[in-house]
């Protein structure tokens, strides 16, 4: 079945041109099937095609069925307060092909802003729609439970309305001025006292007695009295978290249970959230960097690559070749380090309380004596810069000679860690009793939820976008894209572990070209805190996160030194769209373990 | 057979549990594992085995020269019988404008005529909001704040104890010579390359441009943006015009400067 999916649709083979890239192809067949409905994109700097928004259902369809476009990566609003427009953006890719994505704009009444939703045809889209609701106020017609999924029932507007503003309000942009010349200190706080820092919508009590902010949830559930027929049982509805071992943060999943099996489950999230995204609207580009590092808090230096790769698409930068090495070397090192905690978690809950994760942890710790030596922080790496990344490699990590250390790590203690948790877990009963068959996902609901890195992968979808779409140096490197078949929790670890070994077959083609290059430049000459944007438009880069596919939609104006809409495609987010859908059929213990395979962080998650 | 991989699993548990011990055993007659700076440099290094953990406060870890926790103000060694010497910190605002979190505010000085002084009369930071990200050290051009090493900072009253001011964050040079010697060290050359640059061109007319370009490896940004300071560059290439039209439009390309400098980066 795996097959029928992965195999490209016949259709598109006959009319194959290779001077085309899968994705003009398909927009110029796009534009022969609906010639009425799609209309080019004539903003500067923009890609893709503008799409009316009553026909966007039968054209997504079309572009998933017939023109292998398959994937559905990323969902999000922009508000277009100059034109009383709200545009809805979807970003889709071909697995089969591989490439560059098909882009669909979608712009509506502001007043009224009523779009077509996509769960139908796209699964994965439900989270990112709601995201879209919440955040922007689009209405997605038909979709199943269109609540705000981020911000909490009792809020007011839709924060990323160019004209929404937070309570303590300073200016548009930073920087602000009233911290220099005339700076005069005081607390953010102080200004906006306990109890005056939030408003509610109108009609809103706070005290909550005319309106049970949870029935929504619960009736989003496929809750019901009438359990079995013939038998006197209820369904449960049971909430786990937000505060609880199991969920790895503040998070929640309301489970709906008959016995101990779980019929339905809704994850509730929003609780770390911090408005990530106008955060980064206010800021000006390179002051989003550090920002990103708190987004999956545990590959700070693979978020800051991400960012970095979107900023140099708009900006048309060019990287030195040192920087590259660098770049790909941190971040194949932060995949092991948050695989290693990844996995570590996931045994813990299955039950391996504490000790193969803090086996792990040793190595981990020496990758982060690395980051801490590199960047001047163990974890919040801000280690990018447009053009480059901000420092070259230190003298010596813990006393030990740099290449020395790197190659202690990548030739003795990180293949012996592996090996370990092998002999440790892989083989282990226990492990395998648990794990085998539990969260089954098919290939075809893999890539229909819009899930992305080795939940994916573990799926048997070989789709890694260091090589469905390099970036960096990718393309010159030698590794394979894991991948496994079965699509159960046991694969999702073993393919954390296979993407481990990928990652030290990379590290090691690196060590000759930084001996080689050592001493070359490592950045640009570009003032960075003074940058502007030279065009307006558009960029979408993407990266392979330990997590997934990671995002960036950004859109500028011309010399504008702020962006004007800054989205983050987060895959433990999106992801978790997947968790439901796993869930269902298995027992409630299963679930803990289901989530841990997902491998979320809730910094990312809530953004 | 069934049970072999819990068995094999435990056994990696066992060798760790020896490990321990054997550890123990080798740093026996040199003073022990623990409270030992020899034994512990090389239990965090790469050679390390067994329990790694730290005692912490007992034993801390190194710091690299890179560390980056809360900004201090660099000043001269202050002169016998004064708390700090005079600020290298010159108030053009650069590290306020790029603070991701704004966290920094500056009261710039004023000359009695009411022109801008390059001082600053006040300089806070609110160290609950800053983020710790090293861009306010990374861009100023005149290495007059870095990020410190210090990072016990805990407090009983964040209300009033965590807006630090200018007395609180200014800190000798030669604190920073000592935490962070080698970065010091290349930045002092920067200066020294840039002075001399300055010097050259001065006795130059109009000659061909001789900036340093070969940078000392390992050499970080901050020390890197020192050589070629951007106002410094742009007040040497303009062309002047001529003495009558200058008195005219001085003040207008001054007035324009400020407004530009003061409105946008």
């Amino acid at each position: 079945m795996s097959d029928a999916i992965l195999e490209p649709p016949a259709t598109t083979e006959p009319e194959h041109d290779p001077t085309l890239t899968p994705a003009q192809e398909a927009i110029a067949r796009l534009k022969a099937l609906y010639p009425d409905v799609i209309s080019d994109e004539t903003r500067e700097g923009y890609e893709g095609v503008v799409v009316y928004a009553d026909s966007l259902p039968e054209v997504a369809k079309s572009l998933r069925d017939d023109l292998g476009f398959n994937y559905l990566s990323s969902v999000t609003g922009v508000d277009i307060i100059d034109e009383g427009k709200l545009e809805a953006v979807y970003h889709l890719y071909s697995i089969n092909r591989g490439g560059g994505p098909v882009v669909l704009h979608v712009q509506v009444n502001r007043e009224e802003p009523l779009i077509p939703s996509l769960v139908p045809v796209f699964r994965g889209a439900e989270f990112q729609e709601r995201e879209a609701f919440d955040m922007f106020g689009i209405r997605f017609l038909g979709h199943p439970d269109l609540r705000r999924i981020l911000t909490w029932d009792g809020f007011n507007g839709h924060p990323l309305r160019k004209d929404w503003r937070e309570p303590f309000y300073e200016e548009e942009h930073k920087p602000f001025g009233s911290r220099w010349p005339e700076g005069e200190v005081f607390r953010a706080e102080e200004k906006t006292p306990y109890g005056k820092n939030v408003q509610y919508p109108a009609g809103w009590l706070p005290t909550g007695d005319e309106y049970d902010a949870e029935t929504d949830v619960y009736l989003g559930l496929s809750y019901s009295r009438d359990a079995t027929p013939g038998l006197k049982t209820d369904k449960v509805t049971v909430n786990m978290g937000p505060q609880h071992p199991s969920t790895h943060g503040v998070f929640r999943m309301v489970v709906t249970l008959d016995g101990e099996t779980v019929i339905d489950l809704k994850p509730v999230m929003g609780y770390l959230h911090r408005n990530h995204e106008q955060i980064g609207e206010r800021n000006t580009f390179i002051m989003n960097m550090p920002f990103t590092d708190r987004l999956d808090y545990l590959s700070g230096a693979s978020n800051n690559l991400g960012y970095a790769l979107t900023i140099e698409k708009l900006f048309g930068l060019s990287v030195p070749e040192r920087a590259e090495w660098l770049r790909i070397l941190t971040v194949e090192l932060v995949r092991i380090s948050n695989h290693l905690w990844a996995l570590g978690f996931l045994l813990n809950d299955l039950g391996a309380f504490q000790t193969p994760m803090l086996y792990n942890y040793i190595e981990r710790e020496l990758l982060v004596d690395f980051f801490e030596a590199l960047t001047g922080s163990r974890m919040m790496h801000n280690y990018m810069r447009f053009g480059g990344v901000a420092y070259d490699l230190p003298d010596d990590v813990r006393g030990i000679p740099t290449l020395k250390f790197l190659e202690d790590m990548i030739y003795t203690r990180l293949p012996r860690v592996l090996d370990q948790g092998d002999d440790l877990m892989t083989n282990n009963e226990i492990v395998r009793a648990r794990a085998i068959g539990a969260g089954y996902l098919s290939a075809a609901d893999a890539i229909n939820l819009s899930t992305a890195g080795p939940l994916l992968r573990a799926s048997g979808v070989p789709y890694d976008i260091r090589r469905a779409e390099p970036y960096s140096y990718y393309d010159h490197l030698d590794f394979d894209v894991a991948v496994r078949y079965n699509g159960d929790i046991y694969d999702r670890y073993l393919i954390r572990m296979d993407e481990m070994r990928q990652s030290l077959r990379i590290l090691e083609q690196l060590l000759p070209h930084l001996r080689r290059t050592q001493g070359a430049p490592i950045i640009g000459d570009k003032p960075q805190y003074a940058l502007r944007a030279p065009r307006g438009g558009e960029a979408y880069g993407r990266v392979e996160n330990p997590k997934g596919e990671l995002g960036y939609y950004v859109t500028a104006r011309r010399r504008d030194g702020n962006p004007q809409r800054y989205h983050v495609r987060a895959p433990s987010f999106i992801n978790l769209t997947a968790l439901g859908p796993m869930c269902r059929g298995y027992k409630v213990a299963d679930s803990v373990a289901i989530l841990g395979s997902i491998d979320i962080v809730l910094g990312e998650v809530d953004r | 057979m069934y049970g072999t991989g819990i068995i094999k699993g435990l056994g990696v548990t066992l060798r760790h549990f020896i490990q321990t011990y054997v550890d123990d055993l080798r740093w026996a007659g040199k003073g022990g594992r623990y409270y030992n700076d020899e034994a512990f440099a090389v239990r965090q290094s790469t050679q390390g085995e067994g329990v790694m953990t730290v005692f912490y406060p007992e034993e801390k870890l190194p710091v690299p020269e890179r560390f980056r926790f809360v900004p201090f103000l660099v000043t001269d060694d202050p002169p016998p019988g004064q708390r700090w010497g005079h600020d290298w910190c010159t108030s053009c605002g650069i590290c306020a404008k790029v603070c991701p979190p704004q966290c920094i505010w500056i009261e710039r000085g004023k000359l009695p005529n009411g022109r801008p002084k390059p001082e600053p009369v006040n300089f806070y930071i609110d160290i609950d909001i800053c983020m710790n990200c090293g861009y306010c050290a990374e861009f100023c051009p005149f290495d007059a704040i870095k990020m410190d090493h210090d990072y016990e900072l805990a407090g009983y009253d964040r209300t009033t104890a965590h807006i630090h001011d200018k007395a609180r964050l200014s800190k000798p040079l030669s604190y920073w010579q000592e935490i962070a010697p080698k970065r010091a060290e290349a930045e002092e050359i920067g200066r020294q390359l840039a002075e001399a640059a300055k010097t050259k061109k001065k006795s130059e007319d109009d000659g061909p441009r001789a900036w340093p370009t070969r940078l000392p490896v390992n050499c970080p940004i901050a020390a890197r943006s020192t050589k070629t300071p951007r106002v410094q560059r742009r007040r040497k290439g303009a062309k002047t015009p001529g003495r009558a039209l200058l008195c005219v439009f001085a003040p207008l390309r001054l007035g324009v400067k400020f407004l530009w400098s003061t409105m946008t980066f």
